[in-house]
């Protein structure tokens, strides 16, 4: 087993069964994060470095958490306290840190495609933790373990994707998992927020919210990204809230067992309201414990490759 | 009943001979232990499973009483993970019961070189204090790298090092017995 890939950087370039063995994985792993020693030696000595180009806490804790309880060594790299600043490349801050023997990069950057590029130049697997508005493969994979988790399974679902598609890698990894795994996908935005020719991701595409949610069985709420604002996409935020904040009583024109999943963080009374998000539909925090499980089973896999491959330059 | 031997298939065990070794175990768990209180059997992924389950039934049988029983999965406390080539797979480890202060039976098909052994040790410690470990194995082959000894043997069976020897079960659809098959 273990997956014949030495990176992770895009849901596009993942098959199916390599979808499900990452699942599967994951879900053996669960098991870890319950017990007293959350602890297992399968990673020992092995080298994980976090190298993200953006403010994030809640992915990076996720993959430094993750790459602990497989006992591997955790490095945070951030920008603002390294050579970054002083002008250094991408490729060759990447070279350092492949030179100080890391197994893994874990890289967050704001431009699309930068994960696949420093993919080709080092030698160490690199997972992409989000690049631009291009994709968040880890996200994808966690949310579609916790749908399966949820509701036994994906294929079939109804599955609503709300905000601002255009500009979210959660949402293009998701539509791309989604779609792979035969659920039924609809994305519902302000038509700012929607991309040209959406529909040839194979999605369904709403204007408003209320038709998006009739007879859905999971919903992705999107969060809305306040930076954004500037760009006219939205006359006002009051407005969006107004049209597109998931309340109990839309969320009651959706099956009555369905799931509310949000990437975080949570703007409370913009694209979700507070009781919405209290509720026992809501499984968010599932998402968050969820995430770890999924990014120990990506390490475990991709550490399989005992020697590692030449580079494919 | 005749089974169908596969070709380059010698047998050492047929499912008579194996229902009695695993009566034979039972009872010796029983005289061990006084009984089954504080005891638990705990068999390793896969054959180990199949085996500890047919050794529950057995004490249910004699003793009137459940004794608890779980499934563990030695994948991520292999020694040899981070020189295969390949990652094995990882499956689920179920132990639904609070180890710490029990007396734990592992339970495995074949103790070989022991390495199997060393990492369901760890990682039984890893999920708490037991009082003790026990080791039960339905065939013991010979060719130990550490120094393992099990407790309760239902076959020793001097083998070459090359040789390999499997466990067949009837829950895996196959006859009952156990071979040793030539290269």
């Amino acid at each position: 087993m273990g997956l014949q890939r030495k990176d992770l950087l895009t849901i596009a370039a993942l098959t199916v069964d390599e979808i499900q063995l990452i699942l599967t994985t994951a879900e053996s792993l669960k098991e870890v994060g319950g017990r007293d020693i959350k602890k297992v030696p399968a990673l020992r000595g092995k080298t994980v470095v976090n190298l993200f180009f953006e403010p994030s806490t809640r992915t990076r804790t996720s993959f430094e958490l993750a790459a602990k309880r497989l006992s591997a060594d955790v490095i945070n790299f951030s920008p603002s306290t390294s050579s970054i600043v002083k002008g250094e490349t991408l490729i060759d801050t990447a070279r350092n840190i492949e030179s100080m023997q890391a197994d893994i990069i874990v890289l967050r950057h704001p431009s699309p495609g930068a994960a696949e590029n420093l993919a080709r130049s080092v030698r160490s697997s690199v997972i992409n933790a989000g690049d631009g508005w291009h994709e968040h493969p880890t996200q994808a994979l966690l949310d579609m373990f916790t749908i399966k988790e949820k509701k036994g399974r994906v294929e079939g679902l109804t599955v609503v994707i709300v905000g601002d598609v255009a500009h979210s890698r959660v949402a293009r990894s998701n539509i791309l998992a989604l779609t792979k795994l035969g659920a039924e996908v609809r994305v519902v935005a302000p038509p700012t927020m929607l991309p040209d020719s959406i529909e040839h991701f194979g999605v369904t595409v709403f204007y408003r919210l209320d038709d998006a949610l009739i007879g859905a069985d999971v919903i992705i709420m999107l969060r809305l990204q306040r930076e954004r604002l500037s760009r006219a996409l939205l006359p006002s935020i009051r407005e969006y809230a107004k049209l597109f904040c998931l309340t109990p009583e839309r969320l009651n024109l959706a099956k009555p067992e369905a799931i509310v999943m949000h990437p975080g963080p949570l703007n409370r009374g913009v694209e979700i309201s507070p009781s919405v998000a209290d509720s026992v539909a809501a499984v968010i925090l599932d998402q968050v414990t969820n995430g770890v499980s999924v990014r120990m089973a990506l390490m475990y896999l991709l550490s399989g490759s005992g020697e590692r491959s030449t580079l494919n330059e | 009943m005749t089974i169908s031997l596969q070709p380059q298939e010698r047998l050492l065990m047929d499912a008579q001979e194996m229902g009695r070794a695993l009566s034979r175990i039972s009872h010796e768990i029983l005289e061990r232990n006084k009984g089954i209180d504080g005891v638990a059997l705990v068999g390793i992924r896969t054959g180990g499973v199949f085996l500890a389950q047919r050794l529950a039934t057995r004490i249910q049988q004699i003793e009137k009483r459940e004794v608890p029983l779980g499934e563990l999965d030695i994948t991520l406390y292999r020694d040899d993970l981070s020189i295969r080539k390949d990652q094995p797979e990882i499956r689920k480890t179920t132990i639904p019961f609070n180890i710490s202060d029990m007396k734990i039976v592992l339970v495995d098909d074949v103790l070989f070189t022991g390495r199997t052994i060393r990492a369901a040790l760890d990682g039984l410690m890893d999920l708490g204090r037991p009082a003790e470990i026990q080791l039960a194995v339905l065939v013991d082959r010979g060719h130990r790298q550490l120094p393992i000894r099990a407790n309760y043997v239902g076959k020793s069976i001097p083998t070459a090092r090359e040789e390999k020897v499997q466990v067949f079960f009837e829950e895996l659809g196959q006859d009952d017995r156990v071979s040793i098959l030539s290269s």
